[in-house]
């Protein structure tokens, strides 16, 4: 399998204090990478790096293109999207509305009609509250509809910030059942950030240990999951 | 019962222009949550474009139309040129930035047109068409006024830059991660508020006359009519103006001297963020978490 992301040597920084030093990750073309590690490790920082959220050093790569430098705009056209943590809601604005804005960097209008109605297959219930405000949301529809409103950009790489954070294991379940339909159906490729571990070693094929800014273990989800120390730390077992 | 009718629709018409000025200043505080205290002396300086160019002999409303594009254009500069760079400044910097760009413009506007009264044309009509009831250029207000409000709604509401802005008041984050450039949005806020607010200013000229402080007043009570309504939601800054226009001008004609009215808009600002600091339509934005 290709690459689709590629990050060398990147260091990311919130003022003068640095949050990551130096890290290499990679996702596969159509794979899901997990990027796992405990509170303040640098995950979130990570994902928020490949945005350009944060300031940033070191190369970004997607789809053998820089990216580091861009506008965060830029970057969505480009075809990432980000569901970042706290989900992102437009907490006023109806789901509907939502969810176009979601589309708002396209311009295939046909196209963007189809896609509310497969966004409407992967989640019933937000069709259900279609005109509702976002706000009166539960927090695991909250949690579709953040990552529904990211696949209306129609992304070809999608960053997942802690999607189960906060939900019931029962809609966990559901969520990471849609994920990876979406992941096999429409190939998106996918860089996973949890804190549950053992979820994300499940649906992924290549994982990442960060601690304290750095990558500290890597490689096939399977054998990482297998790793005396990852075992002992964040599976509990 | 003409004298009542007369003055509830002076009020009406008056509100109008209230609710003109009290968008304007929703506008920007929906996105940046800042209250532009220069919004009437920018509004001031639309009207003298519009008093220079009918001194040339420019038609009316080439003149009122021009003038509404040029307004645009300087709010989106003053927005990129004054205002971006103290963005991320203490809340005091910007002020004294609001406060500066009140200076100049009123000075401006003194020093290359005059500090003297000038007579600001209506568009309408001497004759009344409705007899003693309202004067055409109250009627011509209200309508004007009706239609630029449907107009911004219509832009908000059924447009993806309308719809972008109003997510741009939601969350800017979210806003760059669909793609949203953030920064122009709010340039655009500003350029609405100010072809707004020139509309403004070129239907209350007529009444209160053109000069550098003929805003003053004006300001004021839109500030008062959006507390009332809600500085968060446009429509209720604009029927709380409606409200305060009336009531104002009721005041005014039945309870109070007319010296005193400005000091109902006073009183009303400060009973309303005593009593309800939302105002009554404010938003209160449910949320589960």
């Amino acid at each position: 399998m290709d690459t689709i992301l590629q990050t060398r040597d990147l260091h990311a920084s919130y003022g003068a204090v640095e949050a990551i030093h130096g890290i290499n990750i990679s996702v596969a073309n159509g794979g899901i990478t997990a990027l796992l590690g405990a509170n303040g490790a640098g995950k979130t920082t990570t994902l928020r790096s490949i945005c350009q959220t944060v300031s940033t050093r070191g190369e970004i790569e997607f789809e053998g293109e820089r990216i580091d430098g861009l506008s965060t705009e830029a970057i969505v056209r480009a075809g990432i999207a980000h569901v970042p943590d706290g989900r992102g809601t437009f907490l006023g604005l109806s789901v509907e509305e939502n969810l176009r804005l979601g589309a708002y960097t396209r311009i295939d209008t046909q196209n963007i009609a189809r896609d509310f109605d497969r966004m409407y297959d992967y989640f019933p219930r937000l069709k259900e509250r279609r005109t509702q405000q976002a706000g009166t949301l539960s927090g695991g529809e909250q949690q579709m509809l953040a990552i529904a409103r990211a696949l209306m950009s129609h992304p070809r790489l999608l960053l997942l910030d802690e999607p189960s954070f906060g939900l019931a294991p029962i809609i966990v379940q559901e969520l990471f059942r849609i994920m990876q339909e979406i992941n096999v159906d429409r190939g998106v490729s996918m860089l996973l950030v949890e804190q549950n571990a053992k979820l994300a070693l499940d649906v992924a094929d290549t994982a990442f240990l960060m601690e304290t800014g750095e990558i500290v273990t890597s490689g096939d989800a399977a054998i990482v999951k297998e790793d005396e120390t990852v075992r002992r730390a964040y599976l509990g077992y | 019962m003409d004298l009542f009718i007369h003055q509830l629709f002076t009020g009406l018409s008056n509100g109008a222009i209230y609710a003109s000025m009290a968008l304007a200043i929703v506008m920007i505080f929906r996105t940046t949550n800042l209250k532009n205290f220069a919004q009437g002396e920018m509004a001031m300086f639309s009207a003298f474009i519009a008093w220079w160019m009918l001194g040339l002999g420019v038609p009316y409303w080439i003149a009122f139309f021009i003038t509404i594009a040029v307004s645009f254009v300087i709010g989106v500069l003053a927005e990129r040129i004054l205002i971006r760079p103290v963005m991320n400044a203490p809340l005091l910097s910007i002020l004294i930035v609001f406060f500066g760009i009140f200076v100049i413009l009123h000075s401006l506007a003194g020093w290359i047109f005059g500090y003297e009264v000038k007579v600001f044309p209506s568009p309408f009509p001497e004759e009344a068409v409705f007899g003693t009831y309202i004067t055409n250029h109250e009627l011509g207000t209200i309508a004007i006024v009706g239609a630029m409000l449907l107009a911004i709604y219509a832009f908000l509401n059924f447009t993806k830059t309308g719809l972008a802005m109003r997510g741009v008041a939601e969350n800017q984050a979210s806003c760059k991660l669909v793609g949203i450039n953030v920064n122009w949005m709010l340039g655009l806020g500003w350029g609405l508020a100010a072809a707004i607010g020139a509309v403004a200013g070129m239907l209350i000229a007529p009444v209160v006359y053109l000069d550098p402080s003929m805003m003053s007043g004006v300001l004021i009570y839109g500030f008062a009519g959006a507390i009332l309504g809600g500085i968060d939601n446009p429509w209720g800054a604009v029927v709380g103006s409606l409200i305060l226009g009336v009531v104002e001008n009721l005041l005014g004609t039945y309870v109070i001297e007319t010296e005193l009215r400005l000091s109902v808009a006073l009183v009303l600002i400060i009973a309303i963020l005593l009593i309800r600091p939302n105002g009554i339509f404010g938003r209160t934005i449910v949320s589960r978490v």
